[in-house]
């Protein structure tokens, strides 16, 4: 596999020339976007993208975990977690299947 | 909240842009992500996380409803993994 990292920074460069804002309002709409995504999430509610995925707050409750170097105890605090879930589509492109259901 | 709301959203903060060029944008994005992703990419983005591609073996599988074996075939599946800024917001206020 390529090994190859896309950045914030490689998303404004391509918002840039496939819609020809420049390149400090670009990166200022991507931030845009993953700010009201974020935002949304905090509120609890999901965030669903037709054909590419769906992101959703689930809570997970308190429980005893375990160091499992130690063997030691450790309680660990009931916490909300950030789970997404790809559609269809995305999981189809990523094996090279055209096409698949909306998701 | 689904895409058409976040395109709501976006375009009523720049009220400057056209609302096709509003999709646009957030469409260049996420069919950015997938692109990476389909060649085996990682999509890193600070604060609020990172998308990478796994690789799944093929194996023996079942039919459960019929308990015949099946095979399935070796596959590439997306994994996302929370960005420790998006993590730590998320817990910063009790739910």
């Amino acid at each position: 596999m390529a090994g190859k990292t896309l950045t914030r920074a490689d998303l404004s460069e391509a918002v840039h020339r496939n819609v020809g804002l420049s390149r400090t309002e670009s990166a200022d709409l991507v931030k845009s976007v993953l700010d009201i995504i974020t935002d949304t999430l905090i509120t609890g509610e999901t965030v669903k993208l037709s054909s590419f995925g769906t992101f959703m707050v689930r809570s997970k409750t308190g429980r005893i975990g375990r160091n499992p170097k130690t063997g030691e105890e450790v309680p660990i605090t009931p916490r909300r977690v950030l789970v997404f879930r790809p559609s269809q589509v995305m999981k189809n492109q990523i094996n090279g299947v055209e096409g698949g259901s909306e998701d | 909240m689904i895409k058409s709301e976040l395109i709501q959203k976006i375009a009523e903060k720049n009220p400057h842009l056209y609302h096709r060029d509003v999709e646009r944008i957030i469409n260049t994005i996420f069919d950015q992500i997938i692109n990476a992703m389909r060649g085996g990419d990682r999509v890193e983005l600070r604060g609020f996380g990172a998308f990478s591609v796994k690789s799944r073996q093929g194996r023996q599988g079942r039919n459960p409803r019929t308990g015949e074996p099946v095979t399935v075939e070796a596959k590439h599946v997306p994994f996302f993994k929370t960005g420790k800024e998006l993590r730590e917001q998320l817990n910063r206020t009790e739910p």
